[in-house]
Order: C-alpha cells, then structure tokens, then sequence
C-alpha cells in the first residue's frame, strides 16, 4: 500500500512540474517577443505609460537572464506565492484575485460535484434492467450529459430568472445586501447560489447515472450474481452487492471527469457573473491579463492533484483489495 | 470519461456469419438506429444547410433583433445587431464536425499509437508511456488549452481541433493499453509471432482487427467530447478569430444582452444542437456497445 501511494505522489509531483514548466514555457515559445505584444495588445496610449508597463514585464518576466535562470526564478517566486500583478487591477496581485474568487468556485463545485455523484448512483442503480424507470431515466441522462453547462445556464437564467423572475440572474449576492452572518444574507447568498448549482449538478449527474446504469447491468450478469439467484437471494440482496462492486470505478471516474466539471463550473460562473475563477478567467481573457491566467491555470492544477490524492485515499478505503497489498490493479 | 462507459465485448474471432449476425442486431437495436439517423441527419444538415442561407455569417444588415421569419431567409431571425442567425448557426453546424472529426481523429490516433505500443512492449516501454499517460490524464486540459489558446494571436478552428486531440488522448491510449494486454497473450498472436511479423504488422493485422468494434466506439467518443470541449472554449473568448461556431454564438448572445432581451432564437438552436450530436453520438455508442457485446441486450 506503501509502495502505492509512493507510486501516487511521483505521478502528481511529475505532473505539477510538468504543469509549471508549461505555465512558463508558453509565453516563451509564442513567437515574436511576447512583452512588446503583451504591451502592444493593452493599446495605452501613453508611451511613458506603456514604457513603464514594458520594464514591469521585462523584470517581471526575467527576459534579460539566460533561459535557466529565468526558470529558476520562476520556480522561486512560485514558492513565494507570488503570481505576478494583474493588469486590470493593477497594484492587486493575481494571488490575492485568486483567494478572493476561490471561496464561490469551490462552494459551487464540491456541492455539485458530491451531490450529483450520489444521485446519480442512486437513481443510475435503481434505474438497471428496469424497464419503466430505465426508458425513462436513461434518455434523460443521456440528453444531460450531451449538454454543454453554459447552454444549460443559460436555459434556467432565461426561463427561472428573467421570464419567471424567481431567481436573481447575477452576482453572489444582491448589491444592497449588507455583508455579515445574518439570517437574511444567508438566505440572499443561496437564492444567488442556488441556478448556478443546478445548472452543475444537473450535467453531471446525468453521467453519474449513465455510468452507473451500465456497471450495475455488467454486475449483475455476473457469476457472483448469478449464483448468488441461483441460491434464492432475494433480489434486493443482490443488486447490494453489484451496487458496492459497481462503485468502484465510480469512485475512479470521479477523478476522471474532475477537469470537466471544473471546466463546467468556469463556464456557469460566466452566465451567472458568478464571482468565482470562471468569471475572473473570462474578465482575464477578455481584458488580455495574462498573469491572472497563468495564475489560475496553476491553482486549478494544484487544486485537482490535491482532489485526485483524496481520491486514491478514500478508493483504498472503500477497496479492502488495495490495503492487503493486490493495489487494485490500478498503477 | 467513464461516465459514458465504453466497456469491451469479449474479443473473438471473426467468421463470416458473425458479421450478419452484427447486422442482424444493429438493425434491430432501437438505440443504435435512433442515434445514427440523429447523427447523419445533422451531418446532413451541416453540409447542405449552407447553400440555403441567404446571408453571409458575419454580415450586418438585416433588421435588429428580428424574430424567425421566412422574409429574406431570415429563418432563424436576426442577432442584436441584424447578423442572419440561420447563416451563423449552419457554419457553426460544419465547424462542431469538423472540430469533431479533426478533434477526435487526432487524439484516438495519439491513444492508439501509445495504447498498442505500451500494451504489447510491456515493460519499461509501458512504464514510461504509462507515467505519460497518467501525467497528461491528470493536467486538467481545458485549463491547459486555456492558457495555450489565450496566447495564440490568431487562432483558426483547425489548430483549435489539433490542440483539443493531443490534450484529450489519455483514458482513450489507458481503455487500449488493458485490452492490448488482455489479447497479447493470446495463443493467435504467439502464432504471429513465430511467424516472424514485424511488431506493428502484428498489432494492425491481428490485434486492431479483433478490438475494431472497441476502437471505433472509442473515436465516437472522443468525437462528441471534442465538440464539447470546443464549444466551451469558443464560449470563453478562445474561439477561432476569423469565423463563428455555435460556442461563440452562445457567448455573442450573453454579452449581448439576448437573454434580457428575449431573444431566444439566438441562443435555443445552438445548444440544442450540441446536445442533438453528441447526445446522439453517445446513445448510438450505447447501441454498438449492445450489438457487440450479446451480455448487455436486452431480454
């Protein structure tokens, strides 16, 4: 088990300095010098401005020192939590933009992301080699999964939101809230926190449910099942077991699909002007701050290896094989 | 993407009443059938729909904000700013295959290329492209492309597809490296073997041949996961500079207040479309999968 997760940390530590070394090398590889565009694209009128946005980039980027020690010092201020600047809010650091938007990304996310997982499984087992709930559930799934999550947003912002009024459209809370741990601004917060989440969980549990659907029918045409019918088991007591057996590489598929929720929650955030990592990358995008991108790219990398760890911890837990030294087949 | 779950038939060898036997029970599976004629109809669409548009994509002129209408060719009305919505949604139809096709082309080559390769080499080979593969698998690659494309000046909506498959190949090269093994140690191949075949020869002639069912629901996949993955980046503002697809046209009608403004011919036909290809690529591979593998047909 040892040797597991040992095995475990390599791969994300290879893969975090893999990260960071992209993160440094892409603006280093676009051709042309990438400051004079950076500065050339911000369009300031002022030459002794864009003079002075031009030496920030030179020191801030290093492109004076030799190549190695520009990624040394990379690697330095990383480990400093230094991301650099933004250039929209100019004396902000990205760190701070970053800190500030995570508390809503993650409050969308882990909701989402447990909810529908268990849902799905839930309704996705029921739903296996039952005729009525299955013709009914599955086309379902299938039409949520194939959905893109803003086209989603965008369909419960239109009907709920404007058409119907029931929901704000916009924003964490209503501007006229006054900040602080009351009853109503709780209540303000999740009216604002409910559409998003929706819209997030309803994609992804169609998956969850797919995924689902399909392991239980494989498991129950197994000999174990089979044999365990064959020995008059009630039908309850065996679809328990192709349940615990069909979870597993459920558990696995949660870290798979991680990076296309995260995508989903950027992208929901954006309909909604849902002050989260979506809707700074997009302010970002749009506004050419390239620091904040690089900056959020790093943190949802971090933020994805540490949710694959938990992950490989919680599967050991839950497979008895992989803590008796079998390592579950997975590498 | 297990969620979808392509999971293998048990490979077996190929005889001559089995490929009736397939068509027997392709044509008989309701998913399978339903989901090709969804997918052909919209590829259908997408390659003759422009030639009936009145208007050029990007063209201003038409009244603003003009809900359908069968005047001028107007047939899905006009955006904010009196662009043809009809003219802009076919070109994004042609885009979503293509980017489907180039996008998942690309990265079910990439998986296959290393999935064989490190199932049949074994050893330190599969090491290494094993730790490759669970490097790339875990990088969170919208992210990834996000930054890639942020710092492309001028982007076109073929690089866009090349960057969406060599990101996307990972759990495609993992689900052919398992079934690889499983056929490698196979009496047939020790006969190839023997024969004195090269490695390659050996893997396209009688290992690809026996899992061609498995690979060709992976490409399905892989295709209607690209189109996804290039809406959401169109929808972003990393979309192709010089054209429209259907992702931009989402982002277009949002920043342009449509949604305020009632205009739901703009934004409706565009996701819908989305969810018609690759809800329809996904159900038809549901269908493959129970054609080919008889443990999963219904009863």
């Amino acid at each position: 088990m040892l040797r597991y997760f040992i095995r475990k940390l390599f791969v994300y530590g290879l893969t975090f300095v893999v990260a960071v070394t992209i993160d440094w090398a892409i603006p280093h590889l676009m051709p042309g010098n990438p400051v004079l565009t950076l500065v050339g694209r911000i369009q300031v009128q002022d030459p002794k401005v864009a003079q002075q946005l031009y030496d920030h980039y030179m020191r801030a980027f290093n492109l004076d020192l030799p190549l190695w020690k520009q990624y040394g010092y990379f690697w330095i201020s990383l480990f400093h939590g230094d991301l650099g600047t933004s250039i929209l809010e100019f004396p902000t650091s990205v760190t701070s933009i970053i800190v500030h938007a995570i508390p809503y990304t993650l409050g969308l996310l882990i909701p989402a992301i447990l909810l529908s997982w268990y849902a799905g499984n839930k309704v996705g087992a029921l739903a296996a080699r039952r005729k009525v709930l299955d013709n009914s559930v599955l086309p379902a799934s299938y039409a949520l999964t194939a959905t893109p999550y803003m086209w989603l947003a965008i369909l419960l912002v239109f009907v709920f939101g404007i058409t119907l009024s029931l929901f704000p459209v916009g924003f964490a809370y209503s501007p006229t809230a006054v900040r602080g741990f009351t009853w109503s601004f709780g209540v303000d917060v999740l009216h604002h926190w409910f559409l998003p989440f929706l819209s997030l969980f309803l994609v992804s549990f169609g998956g969850w449910a797919i995924g689902m659907r399909n392991m239980i029918i494989y498991e129950l045409e197994s000999d174990y099942a089979h044999y365990l019918e064959a020995l008059g088991a009630p039908q309850r007591l065996v679809r328990k077991y192709a349940f615990r057996n069909a979870m597993l590489p459920q558990i696995t598929g949660l870290a798979l699909v991680l990076g296309a929720i995260i995508a989903g929650a950027l992208v929901t955030e954006i309909v909604f002007s849902y002050p989260g990592l979506g809707y700074q990358i997009y302010r970002a995008i749009t506004n050419e701050d390239y620091f904040v991108i690089q900056g959020i790219f790093l943190f949802i990398i971090v933020g994805v290896l540490i949710a694959n760890f938990v992950v490989d911890i919680v599967y050991v837990i839950v497979d008895p094989r992989t803590r008796i030294g079998m390592q579950g087949g997975r590498s | 993407m297990s969620a979808v779950g392509i999971d293998a038939p048990a490979p077996s060898v190929k005889r001559m009443s089995e490929t009736q036997e397939t068509l027997h029970f392709a044509l008989r599976n309701r998913k399978l059938v339903f989901g090709a004629s969804v997918t052909l109809a919209m590829l259908l669409f997408a390659i003759i729909g422009p030639f009936f548009a009145h208007h050029p994509p990007l063209e201003y002129g038409g009244n603003l904000s003009s809900p359908p209408t069968t005047k001028d060719g107007y047939w899905f009305g006009t955006t904010l700013l009196g662009q043809d919505v009809y003219s802009q949604f076919v070109t994004g139809l042609r885009l979503a295959f293509l980017v489907g096709a180039i996008g998942g082309g690309i990265a079910a080559a990439i998986g296959m290329v290393v999935g064989f390769t490190a199932g049949y080499r074994g050893g330190a080979v599969d090491e290494v492209l094993n730790m490759l593969t669970n490097v790339v698998l875990v990088i969170p690659t919208f992210a990834l492309l996000l930054v890639i494309a942020a710092y492309l000046p001028t982007r076109s909506i073929v690089t866009e597809a090349v960057f969406i498959g060599i990101t996307s190949w990972p759990w495609a090269a993992r689900a052919i490296r398992a079934q690889t093994f499983s056929l490698v140690a196979r009496d047939f191949v020790d006969m190839a073997r023997l024969s004195g075949r090269s490695s390659w020869r050996i893997i396209f002639q009688e290992i690809a041949p026996n899992m061609s069912s498995y690979l060709f629901m992976m490409f399905i996949l892989l295709f209607g996961g690209a189109i996804l993955i290039a809406a959401t980046l169109d929808f972003i503002g990393l979309g192709p500079s010089n054209t429209i697809s259907l992702g931009m046209m989402m982002q277009l009608s949002v920043q342009n207040a449509a949604l305020q403004l009632h205009l739901w011919w703009w934004f409706v036909p565009t996701g819908l479309a989305i969810m018609a290809i690759v809800g329809s690529l996904y159900v038809m591979n549901v269908g493959l999968d129970e054609v080919f593998n008889p443990k999963l047909r219904e009863m």
